[in-house]
């Protein structure tokens, strides 16, 4: 298996020279090519690991200098491996039905094989060097792709600044929290670094926990440092978009989980109290945020950081029960989250290419320009229904069947009967069962609106069929939607070892009885497949009863109930605004929207109006009441600071000097 | 699946088979008690299926450009009502398909209808299809943490949702049913299951003014057998939900084996227990006015609060 391992590397560094170097016409299918590759044996080794629980190791001292590479691919790294792979391959196919009307460029070409490849290396690191190593390189060849259109519009410089500020504040605060640890347990290597952080005082073992938990959940878009998401995501490649939603917010969460679990061997509650606290935020806001987005792609974005809050919620749970002493329900909700975890890959994936293809058949993403698309490009509008009924955790697809563990993860917590969890898993519940109904809304409104009732605009009128290789890509992910929904029994042996990986001693967290569902120690057993099968057999037979009363009349068309108006036009009807305004006004003070009314007057007296303009805008409250002040700070500094700097020499020479002395005097 | 035997079929068919022919009557039953309480004589019980059967028998008719999604809403709210019908613990708690009979999977199975219905309103193209959706979707998101934590309230004390478990846990510790987590968890489902279902006062189920409507406005392109078939499946919810709810509070009655005599005692008390629910709830609807639009968040906001209470207070108990 360690040739497959290698052969991840190869494959992704053929495609970026490849990929590079070849005519524009052959340009996406080396790329594809390569990356299509890699992804295969990624999965190819993934699997293994996680069926085998067998770990594949590679160490090498001749590629990087003074450290080497060390590569270990353990059953949870794998866990992370593969669904990164299994989107890669969707997005492979899908680039290439893409190029049709966009063209790859040769930097895009270049990096997007090293993006990939880094994320499917990045859960085999084993050592501080080789891991941040593979961070910046998945942070910069990211960074190239999100800017792929930068000539379009200043919006996207503006998105790749956000993106490379705030992921870079997270290296840096990894890198810091990954040296200090390394250098209190001699060693950089994670073995060793697992093996001695035991000893490390308590205060510091917080502090390195602190640290990684900002920098990972700057990566995993948590709230408040998700602003980089609705920005990148909207203006980056659909592709590119899905790419990260689906892969690389994860590897925040593997970041958490490795460091929190494996580096420092689990801590106290207070830690995992924190990551609860930023997955009910993040899983509240950006639902809410998805509730109300106008834009497509913002909307995926936000519901991005409403998910991986929920995986959050589902890791501290863990975290909070192995502290308190409850390792088997422990092992339950990192379960429940890492299924969780891997069918937000699968439907975001599945979703965000969807939405590219809308864009590419309508070149908008607003919804309020959309609107019966559905009877003009059928197959990509049912692949996206699918990602809708998934998400939105509806029977019979698999968030259903995750969003079922998260609630019986919870449920079990509470049983625990600590005080803290006992106050903590209500409002849980809670929090998950807004967003759930929030995302129902959101995505009754995505897709109702995008999708059903009459075109708003002359795009949406006008659009076709993406190319056929497109929907391919993305019904890719749509059938793992259904697969993990009806047969989730599928997923259950793979996610047992990974989770056993780090939960040691819990055995199988959740087994299987038939193709039900049953969790160890407690008496609650859940059949999907047996709820698919009686949902698609109760159809079947009312569908049949419908048909047999009214088997004696053709359906007939008819125009709607126009309330006596002859003409029916698109202004008439319900936009993604107007339809997201009950819950705009509910959470007003979450949102703090800003809006103006501008009335101007006839001149002769100011009871005539001649005209109104309402308008309003729903940015980011966090990017106005939290960044905004931080960056006029940050200005304010660095124009004092300019004083410091008025370009004569001497004044250089004599800080040289000054420097020299501070330096002699304290190094001795 | 394995080991069916002909009983448990036996209890699946008969409930859906009394469900079905129950639904129009309880919405009968409640205009009738309406209709009494305001001075008037109303409609006979059975007018429901009367009307049921004339709409049988028309052309099905669609708005002009909409699409699959309009067409089988209808069947799929009927269908996700049916499957909770079939294997919900109604008349006896002895099933063998308890895999399908989990509380919380219950939730997601009526959420389908509403998105499926949501969705159709939306396909219309026209304004109040809007409206009703928006709306409704507004109702469905705030209602649910209402819901699902009442839930929880009621599954901590026997450590899962599954409602059979629930059910039996409420039968072998009566006690249990005055605990103050039963009572407040008890005013979070009345609430909710209200909304849910589109009586006052979240929504008024006899008033066609477009303005004021939810409900009314998802279905109004709907006629003929399709308008017959979601009138039927919003009355079979309601008649599921009120069964839930009696079953979960008051469960006495439910058959525990499967002999002809407890089956027979379960039919009946279980259609005292829904008529006297629907007739109080018929009765309420009398007193009160519909809320304005904007005050709804804040009765789901209450039902929210109660349901917390109620997890909190069981764990304190306990």
């Amino acid at each position: 298996m360690t040739t497959w391992l290698a052969a991840i590397a190869l494959f992704g560094l053929a495609g970026a020279l490849g990929g590079t170097m070849a005519p524009a016409r052959w340009r996406v299918i080396v790329v594809s090519a390569g990356t299509g590759a890699a992804a295969i044996s990624a999965l190819v080794v993934s699997i293994d690991v996680l069926h085998t629980g067998r770990v594949v190791s590679i160490a090498t001292s001749r590629l990087l200098p003074f450290t080497g590479v060390q590569l270990h691919l353990d059953p949870m790294g794998a866990l992370f491996v593969a669904i990164t792979a299994a989107v890669a391959v969707a997005v492979s196919v899908y680039i290439v039905g893409y190029s049709n009307h966009h063209p790859m460029t040769r930097s895009s070409a270049c990096a997007f094989p090293i993006f990939v490849t880094s994320m499917l290396l990045i859960p085999a690191a084993w050592s501080v060097t080789t891991f941040l190593f593979g961070w910046e390189l998945m942070a910069v060849a990211s960074l190239v792709l999100v800017l792929t259109d930068h000539r379009r519009s200043p919006d996207v410089r503006s998105a790749a600044i956000w993106y490379a500020v705030l992921t870079q504040i997270g290296a840096a605060s990894i890198a810091f929290a990954l040296v200090l640890l390394a250098a209190k347990t001699g060693g950089q290597g994670f073995s060793v670094m697992a093996q001695h952080s035991a000893a490390v005082s308590p205060w510091l073992r917080g502090t390195v926990f602190m640290l990684a938990l900002t920098g990972f959940a700057s990566k995993a878009g948590v709230v408040p440092l998700h602003v980089w998401l609705p920005k990148a995501h909207a203006e980056a490649p659909s592709a590119v978009s899905a790419l990260m939603s689906a892969a690389m917010v994860n590897l925040g969460i593997y970041g958490i989980v490795r460091v929190g679990d494996t580096l420092l061997g689990g801590g106290p509650a207070w830690w995992w109290i924190a990551v609860i606290v930023l997955g009910v935020a993040s899983a509240i806001y950006g639902s809410i945020h998805a509730a109300t987005s106008t834009d497509l792609k913002r909307l995926l974005a936000y519901s991005t950081a409403d998910n991986i809050g929920l995986v959050m919620i589902a890791v501290g749970t863990s975290g909070l029960l192995t502290a308190t002493g409850h390792p088997a329900y422990a092992a339950l909700a990192l379960f429940a989250g890492m299924f969780h975890l891997v069918n937000h890959a699968v439907f975001k994936g599945t979703l965000f290419l969807s939405a590219g293809s809308v864009q590419y058949a309508t070149g908008t993403r607003d919804l309020d320009q959309l609107g019966g698309l559905f009877l003009r490009m059928p197959i990509a509008s049912t692949i996206f229904a699918f990602g809708t009924v998934a998400i939105t955790a509806l029977p019979p697809l698999c968030g259903f069947v995750s969003e079922w563990l998260l609630l019986q993860s919870l449920l079990h917590g509470l049983s625990s009967s600590v005080t803290v969890s006992v106050v903590l898993m209500p409002l849980c519940v809670a929090a998950l069962a807004l967003t759930g109904g929030l995302t129902a809304a959101a995505f009754v409104k995505a897709f109702g609106v995008g999708f059903l009732g009459i075109a708003r605009s002359l795009a949406a009128a006008d659009a076709h069929e993406p190319p056929r290789m497109m929907n391919v890509g993305a019904g890719l992910l749509a059938s793992l939607c259904v697969l993990f929904g009806v047969v989730p029994v599928v997923m259950v042996g793979l996610l047992n070892s990974a989770v056993r990986e780090v939960q040691s001693g819990a055995g199988s967290t959740v087994g299987s009885r038939g193709e039900a569902l049953a969790i160890a120690n407690t008496r609650g057993v859940f059949d999907p497949t047996f709820i698919a099968l009686a949902l698609v057999t109760s159809m079947l037979v009312v569908l049949g009863a419908r048909q047999f009363v009214s088997r004696r009349h053709a359906v007939r068309r008819a125009p709607v109930w126009g309330c006596g108006r002859e003409l029916q036009t698109p202004r008439m009807t319900y936009t993604a605004t107007s339809f997201a305004e009950p819950l705009q006004r509910v959470f007003d003070d979450v949102l703090q929207p800003s809006q103006d009314l501008d009335v101007s007057h006839r001149g002769e007296s100011r009871y005539f109006v001649e005209s109104v303009r309402f308008g309003t805008r729903g940015g980011d409250a966090f990017e106005r009441l939290l960044y905004q002040p931080v960056f006029a700070l940050v200005r304010a500094v660095a124009n004092k600071a300019r004083l410091l700097q008025n370009g004569s020499v001497h004044r250089y020479l004599a800080y040289g000097l000054g420097a020299l002395v501070v330096v002699l005097v304290f190094a001795r | 699946m394995t080991g069916i035997t002909v009983w448990p079929v036996g209890v699946v068919v008969a409930q859906v088979t009394l469900f079905v022919l129950g639904a129009p009557f309880l919405v009968g039953l409640m205009r009738t008690v309406r209709c009494r309480l305001e001075g008037r004589t109303g409609p006979p019980v059975r007018q429901t299926w009367r009307d049921l059967r004339k709409l049988l028998g028309k052309q099905r008719t669609q708005p002009e450009k909409s699409s699959v999604f309009f067409a089988m809403a209808p069947v799929v709210l009927v269908a996700t009502t049916l499957v909770v019908v079939a294997f919900a613990p109604l008349l006896s708690i002895d099933t063998v398909f308890s895999g399908g009979s989990d509380l919380f999977a219950i939730v997601f199975l009526l959420l389908l209808g509403s998105v499926s219905l949501a969705l159709a309103a939306l396909d219309t193209g026209t304004a109040f299809g809007g409206m009703g959706s928006s709306r409704l979707m507004a109702i469905v998101a705030l209602a649910e943490p209402a819901l699902l934590v009442a839930i929880l309230a009621l599954a901590a004390p026997v450590h899962s949702s599954s409602l059979p478990i629930i059910v039996a846990g409420s039968l072998h510790h009566p006690m249990w049913l005055a605990t103050p987590q039963r009572i407040l968890a008890f005013g979070a489902f009345v609430i909710v299951i209200l909304a849910e279902s589109g009586r006052l006062p979240v929504d008024n189920p006899a008033t066609h003014l477009e303005l004021t409507m939810i409900h009314e406005a998802l279905m109004l392109e709907y006629s003929g057998p399709d308008l017959a078939f979601v009138v039927l499946g919003e009355s079979l919810r309601l008649l599921v939900l009120l069964a839930l709810l009696s079953n979960l509070f008051v469960p006495w009655g439910i058959a525990t084996s499967l002999t002809g005599l407890s089956f027979v005692v379960a039919v009946v008390s279980l259609a005292a227990k829904v008529a006297l629910l629907a007739t109080l709830v018929a009765a309420g609807e009398v007193m009160v006015a519909k809320l304005r639009l904007f005050r709804v968040p804040e009765l789901l906001a209450g039902a929210f609060v109660l349901s917390v209470l109620a997890v909190l207070s069981s764990l304190v108990i306990a």
